[in-house]
């Protein structure tokens, strides 16, 4: 062993062994805890350790927990396309229209709702959404509406802004990182071949820009759609998610196995759906490069991606009467695994980064 | 030369209060090899990008074919360009780097295969279409940037420092085949660089810009044997200045004696008074032992020797002057080269000489 390791090595053990001693106590071992208990059973105040998939079953089985789950999934959806959609024109801004030694100030100026605790700036958005509020009271007087607006507090939409808001900063900064990348003359090139401003965007920049653009959709849908304060403080009861549940069960009923249960079924769905995005995303690419791009690559990776997400879309609404409600999750996981595991063994690693 | 296809008429840029072009005013004719030559911050690229579009000139006119470009943005014109950097599209395949421009072609699928094909064989990577652009060596992406640029059959090409980048060997190949090249598509090409070897071997003419200004337009051999002013001959090739007195048609050279100015090059017509006396080191000779001299010879010692296999460059110490002057010999057989400090007799001919007033 001793001299199995160079000095190299070595160092590079020593320097990372306090974080990794920190990650192993604080983050591995809470993790096999929590997966033990999910095998577990309440017993009223005592927990019954012998193993069991029955939470499993109710887990994947109780239209409750599925809902929940899927309204997850959505408003984190949701949350991350908001997120981005708003990130990339500020990022732009900030990459192209900035004078170089004002960039430093602009991603500073970014940073500064940081400054504020997360929980009051949820507060100032209940605020801000609430009934009477600054939002509807300035739509009255304008004229544009004529009661307040009811759906903009206490339920997913709600969840959706907030969410957003608090997310922006890392969204905007992998955005900007890669538009910070992109060689300045290659936008040049794509205007003296010939194409305007709008084409160059989207044959040149946009592309380009991908990576950092995948960046900030993993960055902002992974933490989302474990979101527990935020739709517990502006969610009301239509925007409830995954984790109001867990604490639920945990804290309220004091069923830690199921809370247990339902953190691993929530981790394992969002991982396998991000693995199956993120590797279909590398197989629709390729599919596109196949016919040399274009608008006939477009339309081919369109019509891939349709069948892949009509093929699951079919299995969720209509599987459970074949294979009932917990066959139709696994042959769904089996389905998405398989197809992801088959696309990373057999494509290369493409652009973007995936 | 036939119609101009590119005029420029007092060709102003300021940047702010920097005067980055001044006054430029020259023509290139149709399928003409031109080159803008001079040292970084000479306003060069400025000047190629103002024809490209991607600088808005202050004042004056740049027209393509007859038609003022003010105004008219980059993908309008009739130009394209081989950028330094080369600006290949890393996200993009060869073959789809060199279609970029062809999208408004209203060429089919198979014409454009077959255009890309024959764009790519025409700068010899005909082999290479399906490889991702990221994975070339930098003489295959200037290739590339190429057959990009002429698939669109511009009637001008720019290029921006194309060479630079280049070790020497391949630079020199490259040079050579750009030359091929534009013969093969008879269109013109503008090149800027700072090499004046390069600009010397490729162009059919060039423009020497010191500070926003053209500073001579003529053709490399009478850059090179007639230079304009001292600062050209200073920036291309080697040349020995000598102090020099003018007065009543004679030339006093120091080191080396009088001259009739009449034998001599006066690129102003006329000069008198002190001046610097010009003379390229291949028109000085070193005279072996023995050798008959002739009337115009001067003696020193060898300063210093710098071998380059073909050539002998010789540093010589003539009496009366304070400076060596530079020498070259071809290395023919049964010429030795000499060792420093050897005594060395060297022959000039006032025909040779360019006089500058100081």
């Amino acid at each position: 062993m001793a001299q199995g390791l160079s000095r190299e090595a070595k160092q590079g053990l020593t320097i990372v062994s306090p974080a990794l001693i920190f990650a192993l106590l604080l983050l591995a071992v809470p993790l096999l805890t929590i997966i033990l208990f999910s095998f577990w059973t309440q017993n009223f105040l005592t927990i019954d350790r012998t193993f069991t998939l029955e939470n499993y079953s109710e887990a994947l089985t109780d239209p409750l927990y599925r809902a929940l789950m899927m309204r997850s999934l959505r408003i984190s959806a949701s949350v991350t396309a908001v997120t981005v959609v708003t990130a990339f024109p500020i990022a732009y801004f900030i990459s192209f229209y900035v004078r170089p030694e004002k960039k430093a100030l602009w991603l500073f100026l970014i940073t500064i709702p940081f400054w504020t605790s997360y929980l009051i700036r949820i507060f100032l958005w209940r605020v801000i959404l609430a009934y009477d509020g600054p939002v509807n009271g300035t739509l009255l007087e304008l004229g544009i509406i004529e009661e307040p607006l009811s759906w903009i507090l206490y339920n997913a939409n709600a969840v959706v802004i907030t969410l957003a808001h608090a997310f922006a900063p890392f969204a905007i900064l992998p955005i900007f990182v890669s538009l910070e990348k992109i060689d300045r003359s290659l936008l040049e090139a794509a205007k003296d071949l010939g194409e305007g401003a709008v084409m160059t965007f989207f044959r040149v920049t946009l592309p380009l820009a991908m990576p950092g653009v995948l960046a900030a959709v993993l960055i902002v849908f992974i933490p989302t759609v474990g979101d527990y304060v935020t739709p517990r403080l502006v969610g009301g009861s239509g925007g409830t998610m995954i984790a109001n549940m867990i604490y639920v069960q945990i804290f309220d009923l004091s069923n830690r196995p199921m809370g247990a249960t339902l953190a691993v079924v929530a981790m394992l769905t969002v991982t396998i759906t991000l693995a199956w995005a993120i590797l279909h995303m590398r197989f629709w690419v390729h599919l596109s490069d196949r016919v040399g791009g274009g608008v006939a690559g477009l339309a081919l990776a369109g019509v891939a991606a349709a069948v892949d997400i009509g093929i699951l879309w079919w299995l969720f609404n209509k599987g459970d009467a074949w294979f009932g409600p917990a066959g139709t999750l696994g042959i769904m996981a089996a389905i998405m695994v398989f197809g992801a595991v088959s696309i990373a063994v057999l494509l290369p690693k493409g652009r973007w980064g995936i | 030369m036939s119609e101009p296809l590119i005029a420029m008429r007092d060709v102003n840029k300021y940047y702010g209060e920097y005067h980055a072009l001044r006054g430029i005013t020259a023509e290139i004719g149709a399928g003409e090899f031109f080159s803008l030559l001079g040292p970084s911050g000479c306003g060069k690229t400025t000047l190629l990008r103002a024809i490209a579009g991607f600088e808005e000139i202050s004042s004056g006119v740049i027209s393509l074919l007859g038609k003022d470009m003010a105004g008219v943005p980059p993908n309008q014109r009739p130009t394209n360009m081989v950028f330094q950097s080369y600006a290949i599209f890393p996200h993009l395949s060869v073959k789809q780097n060199v279609g970029f421009g062809l999208r408004k072609s209203g060429m089919g699928v198979a014409e454009k295969t077959r255009a890309i094909g024959e764009a790519l064989e025409m700068v010899g990577l005909g082999h290479l279409g399906g490889r991702a652009a990221h994975a070339l060596s930098g003489g295959q992406r200037q290739r590339v940037a190429l057959a990009r640029a002429l698939i669109l059959k511009p009637k001008v090409l720019l290029l921006d420092e194309p060479l630079s980048a280049l070790d020497r060997k391949m630079r020199e190949d490259m040079q050579v085949e750009l030359m091929k090249l534009q013969r093969e598509v008879g269109i013109t090409f503008v090149l800027v660089t700072h090499d004046q070897e390069e600009a010397l071997v490729m162009s059919d003419r060039i423009a020497v810009m010191f500070e926003g200004e053209i500073a001579q337009l003529a053709d490399p051999e009478v850059l090179y044997r007639r230079p304009a002013t001292k600062r050209v001959a200073d920036f291309i090739g080697v040349m020995n200045f000598l102090p020099g007195q003018a007065a009543d048609g004679t030339l006093e050279v120091a080191g080396l004696g009088q001259v009739d100015l009449d034998g001599t090059f006066v690129p102003d017509g006329s000069v008198s008074g002190a001046c610097s006396v010009g003379l390229r080191p291949e028109t000085l000779t070193l005279l072996a032992d023995g050798e008959a001299g002739s009337a115009r010879e001067a003696s020193g010692v060898i300063d210093e020797v710098v071998y380059y296999g073909d050539m002998t460059y010789y540093d010589v110490r003539l009496e009366g002057l304070p400076e060596p002057v530079r020498l070259s010999m071809r290395n023919i057989v049964g010429r030795d080269v000499l060792d420093v400090g050897a005594p060395a007799r060297v022959a000039w001919d006032p025909r040779a000489m360019v006089v500058f007033p100081d």
